[in-house]
């Protein structure tokens, strides 16, 4: 175990904000939701570096399940999404989300 | 430096370059391709930490059903792909000052904190272990069964948003 845990938490904290930054600064709702699954894949590996330099002299095995249903719940999230913007789409021939602000103020 | 952390530095290139290309090309398709290039970037990282079986799920899961299904979505959308749709909206200057400030935040906080780092190896059984522990009442079971349960009411829920009315 030579890479030690601070790198990759740096790691997973710039491809965050390179998320984030997607998410908040694109104007295709596809785009946002690939920054939202960026965001969530960096969680992933905090998750799992702290399972493997942290959790594991316990035995436990909380980081990957909780990394699996991460996963699990990208998966829903992108499924629902895309059905979403599939169906903006076909109503209103945008997926421009700023196109898309009837329930704003 | 150890082999380790040249593979390390190579695989945060890739996912890193794979995040960056996501966020700023215009074509949305090369957007998603960036998006696979960074996806196993990050399955490479999770080789790195001994956990081979999310390597595969992430592999399996991210780019091969998430990534095809973000493809599929840009196809149908796809009068959208023209290289004069503008890209970011006005509010990209302030969205690019938060994303640094965090990131600026998030590492001198994740620098200052001493982590409490244990040496230890990963036992060799991992995968019997997880495949027990999703299924003991004891450990993960709810936690399972809620998860099959979301994945179906997504399922339906997908199918019935995006039917033709």
């Amino acid at each position: 175990m030579q890479v030690p845990l601070s790198w990759y938490l740096i790691v997973a904290a710039a491809l965050f904000c390179i998320g984030l930054y997607g998410a908040l600064s694109r104007r295709n709702a596809i785009a946002i939701l690939m920054g939202v699954e960026l965001m969530l894949n960096s969680v992933n590996i905090n998750l799992l570096a702290f399972w493997r330099h942290v959790e594991i002299v316990r035995g436990m095995l909380s980081g990957q399940v909780f990394a699996i249903i991460v996963i699990t719940v990208a998966a829903a999230e992108a499924a629902v999404g895309l059905a979403l913007v599939i169906a903006v789409y076909r109503t209103r021939k945008t997926v421009d989300v700023e196109d898309v602000d009837l329930m704003k103020l | 430096m150890v082999v380790t952390q040249v593979i390390f530095i190579i695989l945060s290139a890739v996912a890193l370059i794979g995040a960056l290309g996501v966020v700023l090309s215009r074509n949305l398709f090369h957007a998603a391709i960036f998006l696979v290039l960074s996806f196993v970037g990050v399955a490479g990282f999770y080789v790195l930490l001994e956990a081979e079986f999310l390597a595969m799920i992430q592999i399996l899961v991210y780019v091969g059903a998430i990534s095809i299904l973000i493809i599929f979505a840009i196809m149908l959308s796809r009068r959208l792909m023209s290289p004069d749709f503008r890209a970011s909206n006005e509010q990209w200057l302030w969205a690019l000052v938060a994303a640094v400030a965090l990131f600026a935040i998030l590492v001198i906080v994740l620098i200052q904190v001493d982590w409490p780092v244990a040496q230890a190896e990963v036992p060799s059984d991992t995968l019997v272990e997880l495949g027990k522990a999703l299924v003991d009442p004891g450990q993960y079971l709810l936690v399972f069964e809620v998860a099959s349960v979301l994945l179906l009411v997504a399922l339906v829920g997908a199918v019935i948003v995006a039917r033709e009315r």
